[in-house]
């Protein structure tokens, strides 16, 4: 069962995708899926978020857009860019 | 005295914002009108996140004959160091912001007030830009009206921007190059400024895929190798310009070619500015800018620009005083993403940190990315990241923190690059 602060199937495999893509040494498994990726949390900066953006592009083909004036919106947690994801991904 | 815009017409466009067009005249006329009501004060730090207001913003305080400081980094204890050594000083916002003095919101309605195009007399102070010092002590650097006019003009020269071209550009504008390449290319070569910064790869190919020709697009390599691995193709352009860190010439081409169009490079340093340009794929010695020279004087490269000499980090081969090769960077810069920092700094900073006894940063194996080794028994490695979050830039963070006993200091004290290397491959 999925509960409130652990990763579904689906996220466990974008956070492994995370990781791989910037290198980081936190255990994919260790994030919390509502805790903010940008800014503090993993402290991920805008050029991490891009390099994310293409590997998201390159493994979903979805391509992230701004959709608003804050570009980091759908970074706010592992869990709202899953959803992103999986929603453009659907259509 | 030098004019504000080149733009011949108060008909003509100015900028383009969410797909509306902003005449040279309507732009004028909010200048003139945010001049009317900014505040008394000797110094403005603007803040401005759109890049039209910031535009309006510096046109204003240049009006009023106001000192406009460009902070690096929003972070807050960036601010508070750099804001912190000036009195008589406000923020000119248009986001919320926590910065430690007064506040004065970019009005959401401008009263328009009729207004020729002003001018300005060349050693007006304009902008003060900042680059963090050895201590961690930002260091202030103030550029002249005249040397941002005179810089300004030569690298549109030698570049051939055409009048009324599309300005897209995916770099703050509160850096040295953002203000040169994207505000002050514009307002001197009469170019259309573009007010969104776009962020992801997709918006910016979409941005500039919706802009009339010829199309500028002012950017870094970071994102020129993010675009061109998108699949799907780019948009043409006429003119692609990087700075902010050297790119290598099969990734030059690699843009032309996917951009049908020229790319230019501008070499630059926060302490002076925009030095020298070159077209990569064509030469690949760098050409100084009108008014840049270039002097040694044993190991060190000085270059002169408004009467001022200041030291070059990096190493370089003059072949005369306006002609370069670039032959390394100095190794105790750090350039992440155009944000500037010293390793020195940044070690300062980690070695305030409370309980932490020992410090150092250092570059990653693939010298991408900066990670750091640091004695403090009884942190963790996410005790000192939340400690850094908030004293240093975000491009710096750490990408690794190594906990270790001690540091291989040598017996004067220093951390040698071969006892880092041995560390570094021993964790």
């Amino acid at each position: 069962m999925i509960g409130e602060t652990l990763q579904s199937s689906q996220e466990a495999e974008l956070a492994a995708l995370i990781m791989k893509t910037l290198n980081l040494e936190t255990a994919a498994d260790a994030i919390d899926p509502q805790a903010p990726l940008y800014g503090e949390g993993l402290g991920l900066d805008s050029i991490d978020i891009l390099e994310i953006a293409l590997a998201v592009s390159q493994t979903y083909g979805v391509k992230l857009r701004a959709d608003d004036e804050n570009n980091t919106a759908i970074f706010q947690s592992l869990r709202r860019l899953n959803q992103e994801i999986q929603s453009r991904r659907a259509v | 005295m030098t004019a504000l815009l080149a733009h011949a017409d108060p008909a003509l466009v100015f900028a383009r914002r969410g797909g509306r067009e902003i005449s040279v005249g309507a732009f004028l006329a909010d200048v003139a009108g945010l001049a009317a009501v900014l505040p008394q004060g000797r110094f403005v730090a603007n803040l401005c996140q759109d890049r039209y207001r910031f535009a309006v913003g510096f046109a204003a305080a240049l009006c009023r004959g106001q000192v406009t400081l460009l902070p690096p980094s929003e972070a807050a204890g960036v601010l508070a160091a750099v804001l912190g050594g000036y009195q008589d000083v406000y923020a000119l916002t248009d986001l919320a912001v926590d910065v430690p003095v007064p506040v004065f919101a970019y009005p959401g309605h401008l009263l328009p007030v009729a207004c020729e195009n002003p001018a300005f007399p060349p050693d007006q102070v304009a902008a003060v830009l900042f680059t963090s010092g050895s201590t961690g002590t930002p260091a202030a650097h103030p550029r002249s009206w005249g040397l941002l006019v005179s810089a300004a003009a030569s690298a549109g020269q030698e570049m051939a921007v055409a009048k009324g071209a599309s300005l897209v550009g995916t770099v703050p504008h509160q850096h040295s190059y953002g203000l040169e390449s994207l505000v002050m290319l514009a307002w001197r070569h009469g170019l259309v400024l573009q007010a969104e910064r776009p962020f992801y790869a997709s918006d910016i190919t979409s941005l500039l895929a919706d802009l009339p020709r010829p199309r500028v697009l002012v950017t870094t390599p970071v994102h020129l190798r993010l675009l061109l691995a998108e699949a799907g193709g780019l948009p043409p352009a006429d003119l692609v310009i990087s700075a902010t860190a050297p790119l290598e010439l099969a990734l030059a081409e690699a843009a032309e070619a996917a951009f049908a169009a020229p790319l230019h490079e501008i070499y630059g340093c926060s302490e002076a500015g925009q030095l020298a340009s070159r077209r990569p794929s064509r030469r690949d010695e760098w050409r100084c800018l009108d008014g840049i020279s270039l002097r040694q004087d044993g190991s060190a490269t000085l270059v002169s620009a408004d009467g001022v000499e200041t030291a070059l980090g990096d190493i370089i081969e003059l072949s005369d005083s306006r002609h370069f090769r670039l032959l390394g960077r100095n190794t105790d810069m750090v350039n992440i993403a155009g944000k500037r920092s010293s390793l020195a700094s940044l070690n300062a900073q980690l070695q305030a940190v409370a309980d932490v006894v020992d410090g150092v940063f250092t570059w990653n194996a693939a010298g991408t990315r900066l990670e750091a080794f640091v004695v403090a028994p009884g942190l963790t490695a996410e005790n000192i990241r939340a400690a850094l979050r908030g004293r240093i830039d975000p491009a710096f963070m750490p990408r690794r923190v190594r906990l270790v006993q001690s540091l291989p200091r040598n017996p004067l004290g220093k951390l040698t690059c071969a006892a880092l290397t041995a560390l570094q491959a021993a964790v």
